[in-house]
């Protein structure tokens, strides 16, 4: 697969790897078999998440599983931290946290 | 005597090595591994299917990373490794574990933490910007994925690794818009009695520099980050910075590697107890241990990057030599002239790690420049500013009480990424020495643990 | 040395001591507070951060009514708020026995102004849907809350020192002795401080200076395991607790408005007095996981990052020792909270700032006096 231009990586080799199909907040995209969730969704987008505090979107930061920067959740709720989790066909990725669209239980 | 019960943490150089000694002596350790696959983060095997060679993917270092990875595929058998498994908490002598949700524990007779390093940041303006990775990050998408964080990169920094990834980057296709070394050129000249105690590293390193100038690679040196520009919901634009004689330029970039060295991963070496000691040249703790990795806890041992950065090589002997410290506290017979010959190759790469953080320093000064508005920590997104109000308006000196206060190193990471940053800047508002700060104390769980594990008992039931 | 004079040397900056300092400030004292570390440090400053009411000691509950007054005005008397928020409490039971114990509280509650709303199954549903099934019954108090129990002591210290009490930190009061009219405390480094009159609020430390006038108490200490979660958006707004006879279901939760969810509950960890230690034992954290599953099924997912641990001080009674010395005219008492005393430390702070300043409080405390252990003594030497 080549670098879409809207994707934040490059590829750089490895290509002809059988692609996976996935979504990112309902919207199909396509991976390689052997990349990381993160490299294959920032190959789509340019960001995994914003920041809880208001400073904008993160895009991970440490590729190491340390700075817990780039979990993301599936669309039933379960969190995945993107750089140690490998693409697997059919992932329904959610960029937003679900818990936003729980009522207020006060 | 029961069959000794020894437990090492991490499957990088320090641990296979470890683990390899312990075979020889017909012991079976337990490795825990929170990788997939062995070869830490340095020699990180690429993922099933990819089919660059061990001489593209690590250059000079290729004939050691393919014998570090066959000498683990020899050990497989004889050892009882668990991928894919968090140590995140530790007490007496019981280890626990995560794997997936899944907890479980296991008791140790001796314990072998080999946990390796992550990069050691200062922040700049805008470094919580999309965007914006950590140097190992960048040599990670790289190696492991054979991608680039960016189509354009600029690495910012300073030590070694900026100039190796840097490189690999170039030769590998990417676009490398400049290198940005926060250390001063003079300061290397300074540092060759020590960088010449590992010659053959030296050259490389100058051979690299060469390598980016003839690439046509703008580098320079002594500059001072100013800000990493960009848009919340686009992310990194471009970066500015201060040349060494004081000129302000901006840089166009989608993408920025970040690093000054590595700092230890010493959570559980600090939750088994361990004690630290302050390091006056780099300006950070290390676990206390002797020369052969035996820590200040009876049957804990500490080896390679996760207890003193000294790089992979160093790693290897230190893994090997606290594997013997284990098999001779335990009253195996020891090779004396073994360990007297990994000691003195320890010494030779200590003498260079001094030339290395002399050459290359952490740029301490930074942090008391630091704008008010700049993002000290990321996960809880807390400015110097919001920090030093911690110190000027509510006292703390001391680094855990000024968390306490401001929030700083409190969010997911566990202050990994803004600990050394935030010491600095507490140290120099309240004007005491950084020693006098502190470090963050380490926390269980060493990484986040899901609510839902449930422990190997629970799961049969 | 000259030692440093004062109306009133209160001996623990805790939250207790704090507050007391403060609201002693008010009344026109002069007063030295001594610290041996730093302010809210220890029990204080690591707790849950707990403004409940309900489930209370019912004696307990005008001083917990006083005290709670107080939280809600924290800010105009402070400055700052210590992020008290009234977000109500809500407590529920799984064994059908419990309802019971909830609805007696909640009708004796009553007539000590504390009401509360009873929820069965159906209504705990309707109003609070994320309780999972084992939840049959609950117990709410709406004027209840939480606040960050890192700030609270703190703010109390720098209110105290901004209206002029004297505050020292890192000095450690290695003996305490009435031998004339004043009493004369002496710091490690040979400082002395001198009043006719002494509070003691020194939590797991305070049993060390009632010994020394002779009133032992059989004080014990523990550490709370705590945790707390990633944050999430904003949504739990109550406080929510377990009210159950088995240790090992009792766990209680709450959201911080950034979103983080603190947790803690089940068997305690070891603390040591000593070494001013406490550790979170990582084998405590599986039992508090169950159980917070079993209370909110859809924390499941919720990552722990953080856990934590503090020095607390138990009773066997679990009530604290507060009121006037048995023994020693002006020395004064109010530590040993039982793992219950962060609710309650304004109130303290104020009561015993009234019962210092005018020789009687209005708040009624006498279950709490100290000459319980002395009778208790006197009784087994007898036996």
């Amino acid at each position: 697969m080549t670098s879409n231009e809207s994707g934040r990586f490059r590829r750089l080799g490895e290509e002809g790897r059988s692609r996976l199909v996935f979504s990112i907040d309902g919207q199909p995209a396509e991976g390689c078999k052997g990349d990381s969730l993160l490299v294959a969704m920032l190959m789509q987008i340019r960001h995994l998440r914003s920041s809880e505090f208001g400073d904008g979107n993160r895009a991970g930061f440490c590729l190491m599983g340390a700075c817990q920067d780039c979990w993301v959740w599936t669309d039933t709720g379960e969190r995945l931290r993107a750089c140690t989790t490998p693409l697997a066909a059919g992932m329904r990725i959610a960029t937003k946290a679900p818990e936003q669209a729980w009522p207020s239980l006060a | 005597m029961a069959e000794p019960r020894i437990v090492i943490v991490g499957a990088g150089p320090a641990g296979v090595r470890a683990a390899e000694t312990l075979v020889a002596s017909g012991v079976r350790p337990i490795v825990i591994d929170e990788g997939g696959r062995d070869g830490g983060q340095i020699y990180r095997r690429q993922p099933e299917g990819f089919r660059r060679s061990y001489a593209s993917l690590y250059g000079s270092e290729a004939g050691r990373a393919e014998d570090m990875h066959r000498s683990f595929d020899a050990l497989r058998d004889r050892i009882d490794y668990r991928p894919e498994t968090l140590a995140w908490g530790i007490w007496e002598k019981q280890l626990h574990l995560l794997q997936g949700s899944r907890t479980s524990a296991v008791d140790f007779d001796a314990l072998i933490i080999a946990s390796g390093a992550t990069d050691r940041l200062m922040p700049v303006r805008g470094w919580n910007r999309a965007g914006v990775y950590s140097m190992g990050a960048a040599q990670i998408a790289l190696k492991s994925q054979a991608t680039a964080i960016g189509k354009r990169v600029v690495f910012m920094g300073s030590g070694p690794l900026l100039y190796l990834v840097a490189a690999q980057y170039s030769k590998a296709g990417a676009e490398v818009a400049a290198v940005l070394d926060t250390s001063p050129f003079h300061l290397r000249v300074k540092a060759l009695p020590q960088l010449i105690a590992r010659p053959d590293v030296l050259l490389k390193g100058l051979a690299l520099t060469l390598k980016l100038r003839r690439g046509g690679i703008e580098i320079q040196t002594g500059i001072t980050p100013v800000e990493i520009e960009g848009r919340p919901e686009i992310g990194v634009e471009t970066i500015r910075f201060r040349t060494s004689k004081g000129k302000v330029r901006t840089i166009a970039c989608d993408a920025v590697a970040l690093g000054y060295h590595l700092r230890p991963e010493a959570q559980l070496a600090d939750l088994a107890r361990c004690e630290f000691r302050f390091d006056a040249q780099t300006r950070q703790f290390f676990p206390v241990k002797d020369a052969d990795g035996r820590s200040s806890v009876a049957g804990v041992y500490l080896a390679g990057d996760g207890a003193l950065t000294l790089g992979a090589d160093a790693a290897e002997v230190a893994g090997r030599l606290a594997a013997l410290a284990v098999l001779s506290d335990l009253g195996r017979q020891v090779a004396g002239v073994q360990v007297a010959r990994l000691r003195r190759r320890l010494r030779i790469f200590e003498r260079f790690r001094r030339g290395i953080a002399a050459a290359f320093p952490w740029p301490a000064g930074a942090a008391a420049a630091l704008g008010e508005d700049t993002v000290v920590c990321r996960c809880e997104n807390i400015t110097a500013g919001e920090l030093r109000a911690a110190v000027s308006d509510n006292g703390a000196v001391e680094i855990n009480r000024a968390k306490a206060f401001s929030r700083v190193g409190m969010g997911r990471c566990q202050g990994r990424y803004c600990g050394h940053a935030a010491a600095e800047v507490i140290a120099a508002c309240a004007g005491v020495p950084v020693e006098a700060v502190g470090r963050i104390r380490a926390q269980a769980p060493v990484k986040p643990l899901i609510i839902g594990a449930e422990s190997d008992a629970e799961q049969a039931a | 040395m000259k030692p440093m004079q004062a109306d009133v040397i209160v001996i623990g900056g805790g939250l207790m001591g704090t507050a007391a300092a403060f609201f002693l400030r008010r009344r026109g004292r002069s007063v030295i507070l001594l610290e041996r570390g730093l302010v809210g440090q220890q029990a204080s400053g690591v707790n849950f951060g707990n403004v409940r009411r309900q489930g209370r000691f019912l004696p307990q509950l005008p001083l917990a009514n006083r005290s709670r007054e107080i939280w809600g005005r924290l800010k105009e008397l402070l400055g700052e708020d210590a992020e008290f928020l009234a977000t109500g409490h809500i407590r529920v039971c799984y064994d059908p026995r419990q309802i019971g114990v909830i609805e007696a509280y909640a009708q004796k509650a009553r007539d000590y102004g504390l009401d509360l709303e009873l929820l069965n199954a159906n209504s705990l549903k309707a109003r609070f849907g994320f309780f999972g099934p084992e939840a049959i019954a609950g117990s709410y108090s709406p004027n209840d809350g939480h606040a960050n129990p890192r700030l609270a002591a703190p703010a109390f210290g720098r209110a105290a020192a901004r209206t002029g009490v004297a505050v020292f930190e890192n000095t450690e009061i290695i003996s305490i002795a009435k031998p004339g009219d004043d009493f004369q405390a002496i710091a490690a480094d040979g400082r002395m401080f001198s009043a006719p009159i002494a509070l003691v609020t020194a939590g797991a430390w305070g049993g060390a200076l009632s010994r020394q006038f002779e009133e032992p108490v059989p004080i014990a200490v523990h550490g709370p395991q705590m945790a707390v979660t990633e944050p999430l958006p904003y949504r739990l707004k109550p406080v929510i607790g377990v009210s159950t006879a088995i240790p090992q279901e009792v766990v209680y939760l709450r959201q911080v408005e950034r979103g983080n969810i603190v947790f803690g509950g089940g068997a305690r960890g070891p603390a040591f007095a000593d070494i001013r230690r406490a550790y979170a034992v990582p084998g405590h954290l599986g039992n508090q996981l169950r159980q917070i599953r079993r209370l909110v099924p859809a924390l499941a997912n919720m990552r722990v990052i953080r856990t934590w641990s503090g020095i607390e001080s138990y009773l066997p009674d679990d009530i604290p020792v507060m009121g006037p010395s048995a023994r020693v005219s002006g020395l004064y008492y109010a530590f040993g909270f039982c793992g219950h005393g962060f609710q309650l430390g304004p109130g303290v702070g104020d009561v015993m700032a009234e019962l210092i300043d005018r020789g009687s409080t209005m708040t009624p405390i006498e279950p709490f006096h100290i000459k319980r252990f002395a009778v208790e003594a006197a009784r087994s030497v007898s036996a």
